[in-house]
């Protein structure tokens, strides 16, 4: 963990005691609501459907136990005893009342956290592999880098008004944990001939214009990564399209330019930049890499483990879906599913936080991540504890089995909670996983990534989904489009809309529609559902779609 | 030709909590079914700018198209439905007011 110092510590209080002040005289009535406005966006305080609603950063999705007890705490005390966790590594309390804000600021400082930059048009939270420091197939830690990212973007005088948010994302490892290429920047660590570099992608995105984001350049070196982020974010913020919000990401900078022009440019307030950097930010970079130095792995019997694997066919499904490579003999990465069947993707109770908090504790030195996909990691655990950890995971409500399962669903809060929203997202997840559990096929169907976003801002990533949906509002009436063949990962793929939209009423039969359709077509049941659809494309899954529309077509060629 | 005006009630959110409320004819209301339904286009007017200046106990106010059975102005958009009961998947918001006040 990044350690903060006293720098860290005061910049934190100041900033709150400013904010503090900001919200008094905005009760008293010296700001008006057009005033505080942008002064609350700056502290991550929105106003929503409901309510306010708090977006809390989570660095690269890095906490440790003391930081999720807190959050839990300030679940309790400030909200409604739950908090909503993010596609971007955040965690939103939707509950809080304007004047609790400044107390909640001053909370998450005790454990160095904060909500500065989770809104407005500046440099968001930096993201990371959730499996970050653990992962068997890392090149290297993407941990340090983000904070060293994290630390320069803060308050950056430059880059607090830019044409749009600009979300940049960092893995360590040539599987992508971290969607790099729907980013503004995504970086990916690579070695070469033995040196640590950067392959820097720019210009991915989802939202109404989805783009993959392309290489600007394959490799940068570690000490030069920092100024060529500058000089890229510095080109973007001449050359960005402020006069249309909807052209303004850098993805339409890039698309409008061309990757080359994009390239000069940066070359050239790279080289006017670059001996301002005289290193300090890589003498910092060392500092923070020691920060974030492994844990001592223990060597433990791995007897336990395999006693409850062949004996228990709950954990053993637990197992075979909810635990990954770790890079530490005798370990594994445990993901604990937010997805419950039927429960609100990305939420959990403060109960749960505080059990989870001491699983980390007792069982996973003191680490917890949490992940884009909205659920939360407990990055070292040595096997012989994992029938331990699933057996109080379970007790909580915390041990589904279906991490990469069609009812383990991407979906951003919707009409039920966001204020841009143009349909609900939530109960079409909870009522998809709640279907494919009464069907009991959801092990028989295996990987399958279903992403629902409430607007076509595309929070909920539908874009990537291998089954995308997209709430609309049609004539005052929710409605549901269905895109195919998203990939989020390194092979990443924006999916091809499907046809006309579904009601409420015929979003979860279609769905059902489509997922027997897949078991009809796969070639074996290891061909999972992305790879049949490769193979075989759109129509068959359009037919199982609109059947009414095939027998239409037929009836209107006879 | 104009377009006829269509039923409407103030809304707004509650400075301090960011509850959802509505006008009243002496004040406000977190009840839709206690909103002053407003059928006049220059009473509506009036209404939005009464709203507007009152800024230190209000935000975001606007005029929501309703419909009225038996006196009682109802939603006509999922929208307005929405903010009327609170949040579909945890008994919230105006459901869990209403059951403390209720009942």
């Amino acid at each position: 963990m990044y350690h903060y110092t006293e720098f860290d510590a005061d910049f934190l209080a100041q900033r709150n005691a400013q904010f503090r002040a900001q919200v008094e005289r905005r009760i008293d009535g010296s700001l008006t609501e057009d005033e505080f406005k942008p002064l609350r966006l700056m502290n991550g305080l929105y106003l929503q459907l409901h309510a306010y609603m708090l977006r809390v950063a989570i660095p690269y999705g890095t906490l440790n136990s003391r930081q999720m007890d807190q959050l839990a705490m300030i679940a309790e005390k400030w909200d409604k005893g739950y908090g909503h966790f993010t596609t971007r590594q955040n965690i939103q309390y939707n509950w809080p009342e304007l004047r609790d804000v400044p107390d909640m600021l001053d909370a998450l400082a005790e454990v160095n956290m904060h909500a500065i930059q989770t809104s407005g048009n500046t440099i968001r939270n930096v993201t990371a592999d959730h499996f970050a420091g653990a992962a068997a197939d890392e090149v290297a830690d993407p941990r340090p880098v983000a904070e060293l990212i994290r630390q320069w973007s803060t308050d950056h005088p430059e880059f607090q008004f830019l044409p749009r948010k600009f979300k940049v994302a960092v893995t360590g490892a040539a599987a992508d944990r971290a969607v790099i290429k729907a980013h503004d920047i995504g970086l990916r660590i690579v070695e070469r001939d033995g040196a640590i570099g950067y392959e820097v992608i720019v210009g991915g995105g989802l939202g109404r214009t989805p783009m993959i984001g392309k290489v600007l350049y394959d490799f940068v070196a570690e000490e030069d990564l920092l100024p060529t982020l500058e000089a890229i974010v510095s080109v973007y913020n001449l050359l960005g399209r402020r006069d249309n919000k909807y052209k303004a990401r850098i993805k339409i900078t890039v698309h409008e330019n061309g990757i080359d022009d994009i390239r000069a440019r940066v070359d050239e307030r790279y080289a006017l930049i670059r001996p301002q950097f005289t290193g300090v930010d890589q003498q910092m970079l060392a500092r923070i890499k020691a920060d974030f130095a492994a844990p001592e792995f223990k060597v433990g019997d791995e007897a336990p483990y395999r006693s409850a694997y062949q004996n228990d066919a709950m954990f053993r499904s637990w197992a075979d879906t909810n635990l990954s490579a770790h890079r530490a003999p005798g370990y594994a990465i445990v993901s604990i599913s937010l997805k419950a069947h039927g429960k609100t993707p990305g939420d959990a109770s403060a109960r749960q936080m505080r059990l989870m908090a001491a699983l980390a504790r007792r069982y996973g030195h003191d680490e917890l991540r949490i992940s884009h996909e909205q659920n939360v990691i407990l990055p070292h655990v040595h096997k012989s504890d994992l029938p331990s950890v699933f057996s109080a995971l379970r007790a909580e409500g915390l041990g589904t089995a279906n991490i990469g399962l069609i009812s383990d669903i991407i979906a951003c809060p919707g009409m039920d909670y966001c204020a841009l929203a143009t349909a609900r997202s939530i109960p079409i997840a909870q009522e998809i996983a709640t279907r494919f559990d009464e069907l009991k096929l959801e092990h028989d169907v295996g990987p399958l990534k279903i992403k629902i976003s409430g607007c076509i801002n595309a929070c909920g990533h539908h874009h990537v989904g291998h089954i995308g949906i997209l709430g609309l509002d049609r004539a005052g009436v929710e409605n549901y489009q269905i895109t195919l063949g998203g990939d989020g990962t390194e092979d990443a793929a924006i999916g091809t809309r499907a046809g006309p939209g579904f009601s409420a009423d015929e979003i979860i039969p279609a769905v059902e529609r489509l997922v027997l359709a897949y078991l009809d077509l796969r070639s074996e049941p290891a061909e999972t559902f992305l790879q049949t659809y490769r193979r075989l494309g759109m129509a068959p899954f359009k037919a199982a779609l609109y059947p009414d529309a095939e027998t239409k077509d037929r009836a209107d060629a006879a | 030709m104009p377009k006829p005006f269509t039923p409407k009630v103030m809304t707004a959110n509650a400075l301090l909590e960011g509850d959802v409320i509505y006008m009243t004819a002496t004040g406000w209301t977190r009840h839709l079914e206690e909103a002053e339904v407003l059928t006049d286009e220059a009473d509506a007017d009036l209404r939005l700018i009464e709203a507007q200046s009152q800024p230190g106990s209000v935000v975001g106010a606007y005029l929501a198209e309703v419909t009225v059975q038996d006196g009682v102005p109802h939603p006509t958009h999922f929208r307005e439905d929405f903010r009327a009961t609170g949040p579909s998947n945890y008994h919230h918001g105006k459901q869990a007011a209403a059951t403390e006040e209720r009942f």
